[in-house]
């Protein structure tokens, strides 16, 4: 079923970054917890993708975790300079450890700064004076669905890592020893 | 848990090869916080008074400041402290860009270096696994060369590096540590890293600083930000574009030279080029420039865009900071393309780019004059640019000549002799300065430049304003919106202080409000140094967002400590007197206070020595210039007093 909802969208204007990486600061500090109380951008779910000498300054957001490496290994050649796919990709996959919590090895996602009461703009938008990274608001006619919180995601990740079995052994035990 | 800071250094000993995680003190960050404050601290309890700076037993710090890694915006500073070739004095100098918030993810405040390796070596610091590494593969290499390959080497594309090129590893007296968009150059701090055989260090962490009071540290953190954004919307009225807003200078974004062309001396401080900045030079100058820049580029967590990414023809992409851009040309006398070209040559060999120039337009003056001559430069080229290559050159690998030049105009003009030290008439400290040439003496510059440890005067300039401004409306406007200003007299000094007449230079400020002006400019400058905020958000521009008043809310928030105001003074001066400390200890008196002779066209005599005078009773100085027991007393430091009257530096006057 269809249903309109409010999208939000944040545009990338490369050109305009500076690779000051403070939208990586903030967004860690922000999904700290509490809030604001420590800060590495590891733990960001935008990362700056930077090669100053040969002037590469992407800031790449977290997308969907994909459980199996990808076919791609293309490259692709912008202004007479060549750049691996990987090097722009959204992805969280098992690959590589871009977007993965630097403890848990789980998956990162943007979630826009879902917050209680909601946030004015993303915090990476706030923190970038420069504009490169520019709200967006528009409505959309969108398939209904449960989108996968942080806590789904990072399970799912689990799941194909170790089987849902182990991982569900495991959740048992801890809740066991928890207890007592 | 600590806050703000990691809690560990990290020692590495490289004659044992031995590296330790070391939990640090945190009395010594109530007492100093942070960055030089406890760089300086290390210094004088574990470097002996006479070492020599290239000796085993000379430390190299590499201090992150306090609130360095946190969201302070420009929080980013890595304070490089050991003691220098070239003054024999303490050497503190700075860099910006990623360094020291990386080292402060991998969960360390200061690397801390001493001994001597052997062969060259580098250091890996990956969070917890921090190794000594070959790096004889590297021998020779350039800076951002060295970079590029040990990040490729270890697969760590985001890793950051600070290393040492050719000149570093030769121990040329101002040879640089650079870092990609920035780099600690001044004091010959990349000499000492040469000597101890240490080419990088390369670090990558990901672990978390943390904060104590998050909500107040953030809305902090906001304020600035927004009054970054006010400012660059709202540009200082009155005052030359260079200094109507924040930053470092804007060099690398603005094309208008005129007023350092004409204002700055050219050569080796040598000549002033009047009417210089014509509309032609302007135009050339200008297409230099926008073909050469690819991208405005700033620090960690700083939206301020004081680099560049610079391409020109024939010349690999390096990063440039600010004045590199004309001190090359300058001191060749030539155009901006040749500036920008052998810049790039300069910054991989690694060498500081106020010395380096100088040095080499002081090898061509005094070849010139005929006190170098051909026997002593074989080969040299008659070709004006090729000259600087060629000087370059011999220097970073200190062939012939430039095995003497590599010791910077002082030292070099006592090897050669025969009437050169007339030409090294640039100096403080044994230290090359901007090639300023001004007229009337202004007692303020004259203190800073005096009596400052930092030894480069272009690093010390401050929140006052640096000339009168020419009517009282323009003043009073001035003043209107000046809350940084620690007391409110600071306003009325300012109001009163005219271009002409009874209340100008040399007279006004008086000397009593002098001493207080930079006072508080020093203050702000230790602050910055302790805490890691770039100089350019704070102690070095008019009216900037960070400034006495929020400083001690910032520390606060961040790390538990409860500071208010009179006590972040008293720190500063803490740290201010025991850097002066250590210098009075390695011999530095008064005698050596002053700025080069030709520095102001009017000079004062018994003024100066009153300024002097008041300067250090203000400060708690001895007439010499060394701290009195008394104001050690004060400022906790009796270890201090007890070991300058122990060596009889000071008396015992109780
Ligand atoms: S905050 Fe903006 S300018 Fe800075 S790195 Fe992120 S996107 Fe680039
Ligand atoms: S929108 Fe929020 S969650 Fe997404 S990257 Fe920016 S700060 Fe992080
Ligand atoms: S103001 Fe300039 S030099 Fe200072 S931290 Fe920001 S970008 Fe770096």
């Amino acid at each position: 079923m269809k249903v309109k909802k409010k999208i939000k969208t944040i545009k990338v204007v490369v050109d305009k970054c500076n690779g000051c990486r403070a939208c990586e600061m903030i967004c860690s500090a922000f999904h700290a917890n509490p809030q604001y109380s420590s800060n590495n951008p590891e733990r960001s779910r935008i990362r700056v993708i930077r090669d100053p000498l040969k002037d590469i300054y992407v800031p790449v957001y977290a997308g969907e975790y994909t459980s199996a490496e990808c076919m791609g290994r293309d490259k692709y050649v912008i202004d007479g300079k060549e750049y691996g796919e990987c090097d722009f990709c959204r992805a969280s996959c098992p690959s590589r450890t871009l977007f993965k919590e630097p403890d848990s090895g789980l998956p990162l996602k943007c979630d826009m700064c879902e917050s209680d009461p909601p946030q004015e703009k993303p915090l990476c938008v706030q923190w970038c004076i420069n504009e490169a990274l520019v709200y967006e608001e528009r409505e959309e006619e969108v398939e209904e669905g449960e989108m996968l919180g942080d806590v789904e995601t990072g399970l799912e990740a689990m799941i194909d890592k170790y089987g849902l079995q182990k991982i569900a052994d495991t959740v048992a035990r801890i809740s066991m020893s928890s207890k007592c | 848990m600590r806050y703000a800071e990691t809690g560990f250094n990290l020692e590495v000993d490289l004659s044992r090869g031995s590296v330790d995680r070391v939990e640090t003190d945190p009395g010594l960050t109530e007492l100093h916080l942070g960055g030089l404050g406890t760089n300086a601290r290390l210094l004088w309890d574990r470097v002996p008074a006479d070492a020599d700076p290239f000796s085993p037993e000379n430390l190299l710090i590499f201090g992150t400041g306090l609130l360095c890694g946190t969201p302070a915006p420009g929080a980013n500073r890595t304070i490089v402290t050991t003691l220098s070739p070239q003054t024999r004095l303490m050497a503190f100098s700075m860099m910006g860009g990623f360094f020291a918030p990386e080292l402060k993810y991998a969960g360390y405040d200061k690397v801390v270096i001493r001994g001597r390796s052997p062969k060259l070596v580098y250091l890996w610091i990956n969070n917890d696994k921090v190794e000594i590494r070959d790096a004889s593969h590297l021998q020779g290499k350039g800076a951002g060369e060295t970079a590029e390959l040990l990040r490729q080497e270890l697969k760590e594309p985001k890793a950051q590096v600070v290393s040492i090129g050719l000149a570093g590893e030769n121990r040329v007296y101002y040879a640089s540590i650079e870092q990609g968009r920035s780099s600690a150059s001044r004091g010959g701090v990349g000499a000492v890293m040469g000597d101890k055989g240490l080419k990088a260090i390369v670090v990558r962490g990901t672990k978390d600083i943390n904060v104590a009071d998050p909500a107040k540290f953030m809305s902090l953190a906001n304020d600035v930000l927004k009054y970054i954004q006010f400012r660059a919307t709202n540009p200082i009225p009155g005052v030359p574009a260079i200094l109507s807003g924040l930053g470092s200078p804007q060099e690398m974004a603005i094309h208008d030279e005129s007023w350092h062309t004409e204002n700055f001396a050219w050569g080796n401080a040598r000549t002033r080029r009047k009417g210089f900045w014509t509309e032609e030079v302007e135009k050339t100058w200008r297409e230099t420039q926008e073909n050469a820049r690819k991208r405005l580029i700033s620090c960690y967590n700083c939206p301020m865009k004081c680099g560049a990414t610079v391409s020109v023809p024939n010349t690999p992409v390096y990063m440039m900071k600010c004045y590199s851009k004309l001190t090359y040309t300058m001191a060749a006398m030539s155009d901006l393309e040749f500036g920008f070209q052998i810049a790039q040559k300069a910054t991989e060999y690694g060498v500081d780019a106020f010395s380096a120039p100088q040095t080499m337009a002081f090898a061509v003056e005094l070849y010139e004059a005929g006190i170098l001559t051909d026997q002593n430069m074989p080969g040299f080229p008659t070709d004006n640019k090729e000259r600087f290559y060629w000087l370059l050159d011999k220097i970073v690998r200190r062939e012939g000549i430039g095995d003497i030049l590599a010791n910077g105009t002082y030292w070099a003009a006592q090897q050669i002799g025969k009437g050169a030290e007339a030409y090294a008439h640039n100096n403080i400290k044994k230290h090359e300065q901007l090639p300023l040439k001004l007229g009337m003496l202004n007692p303020i510059y004259f203190l800073m430049y005096s009596t400052g440890e930092k030894i480069g005067i272009t690093q010390i300039e401050g929140q006052f304003p640096q000339a009168p401004f020419n009517t009282k409306e323009e003043r009073e406007e001035f003043v209107k919106d000046w809350f940084q200003v620690p007391d409110e007299k600071f306003k009325q000094y300012f109001l009163d202080w005219e271009p002409r007449g009874e209340n100008s230079n040399p007279y006004y400020p008086t000397v009593g409000m002098s001493c207080e002006i930079v006072d508080w400019m020093e203050k702000m400058h230790y602050i910055d140094d302790a805490l890691g905020v770039c100089a350019g958000l704070s102690s070095f521009p008019l009216k900037p967002p960070y400034h006495m008043h929020n400083y001690p809310l910032f520390i606060s928030a961040a790390t538990g400590m409860d500071i208010d105001e009179a006590e972040l003074s008293q720190i500063a001066r803490r740290n201010r007197t025991l850097v002066r400390a250590i210098n009075s200890r390695r011999g530095l008196r008064r005698a050596d206070e002053k700025p080069p002779e030709d520095h102001w066209k009017k000079r004062f005599p018994e003024l100066e020595e009153q300024l002097r005078d008041e300067y250090y009773k203000f400060k708690g100085w001895n007439s010499q210039g060394i701290p009195t027991k008394e104001s050690l007393h004060e400022l906790a430091m009796d270890f201090v007093g007890e070991d300058l009257e122990r060596r009889g530096i000071i008396k015992n006057e109780g």
